[in-house]
């Protein structure tokens, strides 16, 4: 075209105008015109193209993405497995309740919104502060509990406010109950909604519909999968702006299975409240097939109030308890067992053919190598046989007969009998301990192990570190002679336990004399059962905290009060129950066995062993729940306006961790003598104990040389 | 034709034309039908009521004589761009961007106007230029200026849209009336440099967002990716043969925004598929054609220009509305001509059209088709 144009332009430019010029514009017009058209026709010809492309090659993809447009599926939580008891008793269960949730991503007014819900639910200040302090926490996508357990009154007024409330979501739901509440906390655990991480493991849409809430801790933790259940749908056609044109149908959920423990749940109760004010536990075991009929741990926490998320108030009560109420003290508190080791201990020596009726002459102490070793009686328990080493307790008859008899015997013998011993049980973890032995020691220090360690190790101090479940094993394994393994799920067809093979005569001996303890001339008179017909044997033990130079071991700071323990079984002659009882700085032994006399009573007389603990409950200020309440008040009132931020959930699950790390094994080896923790003792202060039977023999005074602080 | 047995009056209607439109029309108000729920009202009626009005007006613009078109063309311009000023003024005075005036009765939208404004008055100069000066500056400088005026002016609204529509409708004009192609060939290469440059300076804020999520509607899915993500779904969900007259639920649930109105193309695929958008193409490519084709049979050099420039003004809006909905254009608000709801942009197109028919008139007139 230029070819065309441009010669006319340029060499006839004075030349009047040409219609050529004119005729070639037009031709021009005409080609150009042509190209506008042919480029129309392009854009047309692209624009087919597109529409091929959408509507047919890739209209499987968008058709799914309508629907997911068009169907707005809203899942239904499924009702939680049960968790129940031997007897069937609900241990965990759920209640039908109204419910009002935040999902943050769709609030649009947040302050607004909360001022409207404090109004129309009556929420108290600090419990808007802990709603508004999850909405700062919580991923936009998942739902923040504002109220649970909800009348239907409260309920239906946030439900005709919606339209101004977006984002709120009123529902109809289960929540979980815990009808023995803080007696279960550490058994079973809690629940609660499932955290950012959770999402990201599972990528399970569930995980974030508000109001279902996942196992966090203990068993709900453990049997998630079984207790979760498979949840219903309720399909609607939805608008833009969700509201919904008509339902498109419900599926029903699926329950989650129910999980059946061998944990007897009124026992349990009883045991959790009958540890009192005191820092312990308890387990109680079935002597025929390992059962564990209780396993309580106290202080504890209310897993009823977990479930909704941790308040502010409650957060600042238990993680400023020096109970540490967030540690399971049965799998993950170690302890020196003190003299509970003794029919171990003795058991060994007859297995390894020593003579019961060999004896020694107890002058308060024995003399091994350059140091003195004390017997807890300074006076002495004169000549000593096995029999009586048992039941009064003699520190030296032990000292003596150990250093013949060998460590390794000893140490073989408790692990075979549960010591040091990890189970089988569907729990997170435990803490098992030590049992040291000569190769032990070379591993771990580098050292050769000398004749004190024996002897510390004998009266169950130096190295050893058991936690209350070994001891309820022990006792278990000494009463049944069994290799008794305990059990958490009921399971009736379990195969008999079998033999530890261990002659009969010896375990009749240690028996004997483990009777002879609670009802003879033994440490622990204060312990026979008030059953007629029924006696209990066990074995006291007092196991020291720090050395004698910071404090006695009785009164003094809580925390430098020595453990009290206390093993048993009954009836002695036919043994049914076996139960171990670990109280934190009870202050000895006196603080544990007058918990196992009464939880022991209770299975064989509940009548009469819940009059005691009424009595009890009524000096303590109340029963567990009464006194948490009277607590979480004090605190409300207290410092309703100033306590910190609760834990989120990643926080608590690491305090709960931190609480439960297990006690760390003494860094340098121990070098010296440990002072054997007096035995018995009289009633401890914090546990006033108004039974009638006659005092046991008069505590003996302090023991003198000691230096090294045992670590607890 | 059968002029024999028509009355001369009928026959002389262009009915190439008016045949396709009428079809576009009731199949856009069937839409809008379905998209209001099974109702005439608000849109399906009015949307028919409109084009009735419009059609007469175009009839009576068609009948007009062409040197009423060149008389006005120079003054129509100007007035258009003193409404430009004034809309800038008062908005400037009432805050925040005005794009019409309140005339009372109406609202008037100069911008809308200009479209078929600017071709109007391009096609007066290209045909008062001697043909001698048209390769040289005097060809080029005023028809700048022309197209600057407004086009700043809207720019300044800020209308992209009808900005990009206004200098399209010009540059076309600028090609067809015989202007260098290495001018084209040196804009384009130019173009190429600048835009990029003007991306970064020239545009707004949520201009240069809407481009930028273009490029990738997923990055914002509930932002401005929100109408591409949603209307590429409502074709894509219908297939070939759409989900059925009633029962797109992309339109009825509110998930496609502007369904009666930019994404009004979206709302008729979901529902009629493929199928109803090869309908709707073929139509339009009647109409264009019919435009193009009544261009090129002009009389004259005035007629000519101005029949390919109100094709093509119609023409921009069909391209870039489809383009937008099936997500090969940014989000601008440009109406899709004769479907989507509007007053406006129905008044713009329907002067195109009766200019178009104008010309068609004179091309009888004179003779038939010379050319």
């Amino acid at each position: 075209m230029k070819r065309i144009g441009l010669p006319f332009a340029s060499d006839k430019r004075k030349v009047p105008k040409l219609p050529t010029t004119s005729i070639a514009l037009n031709n021009r017009f005409d080609r150009r015109s042509f190209v506008l058209g042919a480029a129309q026709g392009g854009v047309g010809l692209l624009l087919a193209t597109r529409l091929g492309y959408l509507a047919v090659a890739e209209n499987a993809k968008y058709r799914a993405a309508s629907e997911s447009n068009r169907v707005n599926l809203t899942l239904i939580p499924p009702r939680r497995g049960w968790v129940i008891d031997r007897t069937g008793a609900p241990l965990a269960a759920n209640r039908a309740d109204f419910r009002v949730d935040i999902i943050p991503d769709r609030l649009v007014d947040r302050d607004r919104t909360l001022k409207t819900l404090q109004e129309l639910l009556a929420l108290p200040d600090d419990k808007v502060r802990d709603i508004s302090d999850k909405l700062d926490k919580a991923r936009g996508f998942q739902p923040v509990e504002v109220a649970a357990s909800m009348d239907w009154d409260h309920f239906a007024a946030v439900s005709v406010r919606l339209p101004d409330l977006p984002g709120v979501i009123p529902q109809r739901g289960f929540s979980r109950d815990y009808p023995t509440g803080a007696a279960v906390g550490h058994l079973v655990g809690y629940v609660g909604p499932a955290s950012a991480e959770d999402y990201e493991r599972e990528r399970n849409p569930l995980l974030i519909t508000p109001g279902f809430k996942i196992g966090k801790d203990g068993l709900e933790k453990q049997f998630e999968a079984r207790l979760r259940g498979i949840p219903g749908a309720r399909r609607v056609e939805a608008t833009a702006s969700g509201r919904v044109v008509r339902d498109l149908g419900t599926r029903e959920d699926v329950p989650g299975q129910p999980i059946q423990l061998t944990i007897n749940g009124a026992l349990q109760d009883y045991a959790a409240r009958r540890i009192g004010l005191e820092s312990g536990s308890v387990v109680v075991m079935d002597c025929a097939t390992g059962d564990v009929l209780a396993m309580a741990s106290m202080p504890s926490f209310d897993p009823n109030s977990f479930a909704d998320g941790i308040g502010r108030i409650e957060w600042k009560m238990l993680s400023e308890d020096d109970h540490v109420p967030l540690r399971n003290k049965v799998l993950r508190g170690l302890y020196p067992p003190g003299s509970t080791v003794k029919p171990m201990v003795a058991l060994s020596f007859l297995e390894g053919g020593l003579d019961p009726k060999e004896s020694v002459n107890c002058a308060g102490g024995l003399r091994v190598g350059n140091r003195v070793f004390h017997c807890w009686n300074h006076h002495g328990h004169g000549s000593t046989d096995m029999l009586k080493g048992i039941y009064q307790s003699c520190d030296v008859y032990f000292y003596h007969f150990a250093q013949r008899m060998g460590m390794d015997g000893i140490a073989a013998m408790a692990r075979r009998l549960g010591l040091g011993q990890e189970f089988p049980l569907p729990v997170a973890g435990q803490s098992y301990g030590t049992v040291p032995d000569p190769a032990w020691k070379k591993r771990k220090y580098h050292q050769d192990w000398a004749i004190y360690d024996t002897v510390n190790a004998t009266i169950g101090q130096g190295y050893v570190q058991v936690n209350p479940l070994q001891q309820a094993v022990m006792a278990s394994r000494l009463a049944s002679g069994n290799i008794l393994m305990p059990r958490l799920l009921l399971d009736r067809h379990a195969p008999a336990p079998k033999p530890l093979g261990i002659a009969q005569d010896h375990l009749d001996l240690i028996h004997a004399a483990m009777n002879e303890v609670v009802n003879g001339r033994g440490t622990a008179g204060k312990a026979r059962l008030p059953i007629p017909g029924v006696q209990m044997a066990g074995k006291t033990g007092t196991a020291q905290v720090v050395g004698l130079n910071v404090g006695n071991g009785k009164g003094g700071q809580w925390k430098h009060r020595d453990h009290g323990h206390f093993i048993c079984f009954a009836p002695f002659d036919k043994p049914r129950y076996a139960c171990a009882v670990a109280i934190e700085h009870g202050g000895g032994s006196g603080s544990a066995y007058p918990v196992a006399r009464d939880v022991m009573t209770f299975l064989f007389d509940q009548a009469k062993a819940m009059e005691v603990l009424e009595g009890y409950e009524k000096q303590w200020g109340g029963n567990v729940t009464q006194r948490m309440a009277a607590k979480y008040a004090s605190y409300e009132a207290q410092f309703g306006a100033t306590a910190p931020k609760p834990a989120d959930d990643a926080q608590l699950a690491e305090t709960v961790a931190a609480d439960n790390t297990p006690a760390t094994e003494p860094t340098a080896a121990v070098t010296d003598a440990a002072p054997p923790a007096p035995e018995p003792v009289a009633a401890p202060p914090p546990t006033p104990d108004p039974s009638p039977t006659p005092a046991p023999p008069a505590a003996a005074s302090a023991p003198v040389a000691a230096t090294v602080p045992q670590v607890h | 034709m059968q002029r024999a047995y028509i009355p001369a009056a009928i026959a002389a209607q262009p009915w190439k034309l008016i045949l396709p439109l009428f079809a576009l029309v009731l199949f856009g108000a069937t839409v809008l039908y379905s998209a209001a729920g099974g109702s005439l009202r608000p849109w399906a009626g009015m949307h028919v009521a409109r084009f009735i009005i419009f059609l007469v007006m175009a009839m009576l613009i068609a009948r007009a004589p062409k040197d009423w078109f060149r008389r006005v063309a120079l003054p129509g311009y100007a007035g258009l761009c003193v409404l430009l000023v004034l809309v800038e003024l008062l908005g400037a005075i009432g805050g925040g961007s005005r794009r019409w005036l309140d005339l009372g009765f109406m609202t008037l939208q100069p911008s809308e106007l200009m479209k078929p404004g600017i071709v109007l008055v391009l096609a007066w100069f290209y045909d008062l230029l001697p043909p001698g000066e048209s390769q040289g500056w005097r060809a080029i400088v005023p028809a700048g200026v022309m197209l600057g005026i407004p086009a700043a002016l809207v720019m300044l609204q800020p209308d992209l849209g009808t900005a990009l529509a206004i200098s399209f409708g010009a540059v076309v004009m600028m090609f067809l009336a015989g202007l260098p192609l290495r001018l084209f060939i040196g804009a384009g290469a130019a173009g190429a440099v600048i835009a990029p440059i003007a991306f970064f300076t020239l545009l707004h804020d949520y201009q240069r967002k809407r481009v930028l999520v273009f490029m990738d509607p997923e990055s914002d899915p509930l932002g401005s990716g929100y109408h591409i993500t949603q209307s590429k779904i409502a074709i894509g969900s219908g297939g070939f043969f759409g989900k059925g007259f009633g029962n797109g639920s992309q339109s009825h649930l509110d998930y496609l925004p502007e369904s009666h109105t930019d994404f009004v193309f979206a709302t008729m695929a979901e529902e009629w598929g493929m199928v109803g958008g090869l309908f709707v193409l073929l139509v339009f490519g009647l109409i264009l054609r019919w435009g193009l084709q009544v261009s090129r049979r002009a009389p004259d050099r005035f007629s000519m220009l101005l029949a390919a420039g109100m094709t093509t003004t119609i023409f921009f809006y069909v391209c870039i509305n489809l383009m937008m909905v099936m997500g090969l254009a940014p989000v601008v608000g440009i109406p899709l001509p004769f479907m989507s709801h509007g007053g406006s942009s129905m008044m713009t197109n329907m002067i195109c059209i009766g200019t178009i028919m104008a010309v068609d008139r004179w091309g009888k007139q004179g003779g038939g088709s010379l050319l």
